[in-house]
């Protein structure tokens, strides 16, 4: 093992080192000033996201092919490095008065932060696999931070069984595809499957479709979401806002590495299986959220939705459908970031956590700045101009129609109007209805910071589209075949 | 028939089973255990599939698996432990709390 081989893996490499030093380090750090432990890994992350800029161009692999750095990993770095870092801030003040402020949280964290990286890096489905677990192990954990509390030892226990239950089909998908094809890493399975079909074509087939159960757990696709409403709900909220977007960014970094580039001489039979899970996931996200009224829960099922609308891309193929799926992951993740930010604000008090959509009658008036925050956040889930969520949810269709799946960018415009019915509905609630939640908010600035420049950055990806695009084009073009 | 195919269709069986076990068991534990057997399943066929290729990649991801296997026992059993302490009760039917 060289250094060179391990420069490929630099920013997973940083948070992977970081938590185990911070795990020592916390050992010297007493019981009331946890808020140390957050800040060190503050630094952590920031450091890895300098690393990001610095390496910004290289194209190569390491580890005897098992990882890659490319444009294309170092892009989904940065974001998830960027959405750790405010997810962070939001922690300090809420893990505090829920009386979660312990140490370990933080290289959990960190750990779970260096799976998700490697999983844009991963170029060998066995990495694809240890990055799963790498990152599902202390988010397993940390669903069931705020134990005795029963909900969340619910959550965390749901979220296990099923975790793995997801990882027994990855695996074995993993294992046929080595039996069909003789190789796991994507490069040569590029290669293999280009030529004449192999014999066991069925293996494959089998293997693939697996393989794809197993990642659609992790990203919470219909129709195997069961688990996303309840987990969502029962964990922290800090912990689900960070499961909400950087989970999703970071599996669906893999699908696209896997699908995209590996499998893509496949792409005749792994289109519409895909395309299939993206209207499912939109129809029945966007459906039952219309039921919700608890805004935590109905975030849950709006995740879903957008795992479908971001399989769409998926569907679509090519480097177009793979540049709108990574603008699409870039702008969901901050808005969610923005709405959970606003959600933590409002139970960083002394009251019991309550996310009942009553509790934000009135807001508008009482916390404008928290309003505004969530009102953007909404709207940019909705897809309105000028937010990033509309130039994203435009890049999704303008993809899909590019690779004939006319009928499922309809569904997605369709599914879309429904899903102003509950996105709508938050707006209304906080600046029409009188509220009697009085609770006073205090203010924090590192929380405020995080909310605002989540909000900042949908405003600004929905302006600054096109740059943002091209450096993401440039990613696509040096990745590693 | 070739050997291997029978190893292989061994392997298939106990991922069934190991399936069949996680959606009908109610106990967390034997939920548990049966995704283990998917994932020695797995392992299973992963080294069929070494002979099959002549090579040794197959019989090295076994190695990947049962690590993270052990990692995935140590902080699964934690969980149920603590939810026994608090419920007790490890039947997944109580765990109805989050609904709706």
């Amino acid at each position: 093992m060289a250094i060179k081989d391990l420069l490929t893996v630099t920013a997973p490499a940083i948070c992977a080192v970081g938590g185990t030093l911070l795990l020592l380090l916390d050992l010297a750090i007493p019981r009331g000033s946890k808020s140390t432990t957050a800040w060190a890994a503050f630094a952590v992350i920031l450091l890895a996201l300098a690393s990001v800029p610095a390496q910004w161009g290289v194209s190569t692999s390491g580890f005897a092919g098992m990882v890659a750095a490319d444009g294309y990993s170092l892009f989904v770095d940065g974001l998830l490095a960027v959405i750790a870092a405010l997810t962070v801030l939001l922690t300090l003040r809420y893990n505090e008065a829920r009386g979660i402020m312990r140490g370990e949280f933080y290289p959990l964290m960190l750990f779970a932060l260096s799976g998700m990286m490697l999983m844009g890096h991963a170029t060998n489905l066995i990495i694809v696999f240890i990055a799963v677990e790498l990152l599902s192990i202390p988010l397993y954990v940390l669903c069931g931070f705020a134990r005795p509390r029963v909900d969340s030892e619910e959550s965390a226990l749901k979220y296990f069984l099923l975790g793995a239950f997801a990882s027994g089909f990855l695996v074995y998908g993993i294992a046929l595809i080595y039996g069909a094809a003789g190789t796991v890493s994507l490069t040569e399975l590029t290669a293999a499957l280009s030529g004449p079909k192999p014999a066991d074509s069925a293996l494959l087939y089998a293997g693939v479709a697996l393989v794809l159960v197993g990642l659609g757990f992790k990203v919470a696709a219909a129709p195997f979401h069961m688990w996303t409403p309840d987990v969502y709900e029962g964990a922290p909220t800090t912990v689900t806002a960070f499961m909400a977007s950087a989970t999703k960014a970071a599996g669906f970094a893999a699908i696209l590495r896997i699908f995209l580039f590996g499998l893509a001489p496949l792409m005749e039979t792994w289109q519409a299986p895909i395309a299939v899970l993206a209207l499912l996931s939109m129809i029945v996200g966007n459906v039952v959220a219309l039921a919700q009224t608890n805004l935590k829960r109905m975030l849950a099922y709006s995740s879903i939705a957008h795992a479908g609308y971001v399989l769409t891309g998926v569907a679509a193929g090519g480097d177009a459908g793979a540049s709108a799926v990574l603008f699409y992951l870039a702008s969901y993740a901050l808005t969610s970031l923005a709405a959970f930010a606003v959600m933590i604000a409002l139970n960083s008090g002394e009251a019991d956590e309550n996310h009942s959509l009553d509790t934000y009658a009135g807001l508008g008036r009482r916390k404008p700045l928290l309003a505004f925050v969530l009102a953007v956040s909404m709207l940019s889930l909705l897809g309105i101009p000028p937010t990033a969520g509309f130039f994203g949810k435009y890049f999704l269709i303008s993809a899909a129609i590019g690779s004939g799946l006319t009928w499922l960018a309809i569904a997605l415009v369709i599914t879309s109007v429904i899903s102003a019915g509950f996105y709508l509905r938050v707006i209304m609630t906080m600046y029409m209805r009188d509220g009697k939640n009085e609770a006073p908010i205090a203010g924090n600035w590192p929380r405020a910071f995080a909310a605002l420049t989540a909000t900042v950055a949908t405003l600004g990806i929905g302006i600054l589209a096109s740059p943002i695009v091209e450096l993401i084009n440039t990613g696509i073009k040096s990745i590693v075949r | 028939m070739n050997p291997i195919n029978f190893i292989v269709a061994l392997s298939a069986i106990l991922f069934a089973i190991g399936v069949l076990g996680v959606l009908t068991r109610r106990n967390a534990i034997l939920i548990f255990m049966s995704v283990e057997l998917m994932l020695n399943a797995a392992n299973l066929a992963f080294v069929a599939f070494a002979r099959k290729w002549g090579e040794l990649d197959g019989q090295m991801f076994v190695f990947f698996v049962m690590t993270v296997a052990a990692a995935e026992v140590a902080v699964g059993l934690a969980l149920i432990v603590t939810i026994f302490r608090t419920r007790r009760s490890t039947d997944v039917d109580d765990l109805s709390q989050l609904k709706g």
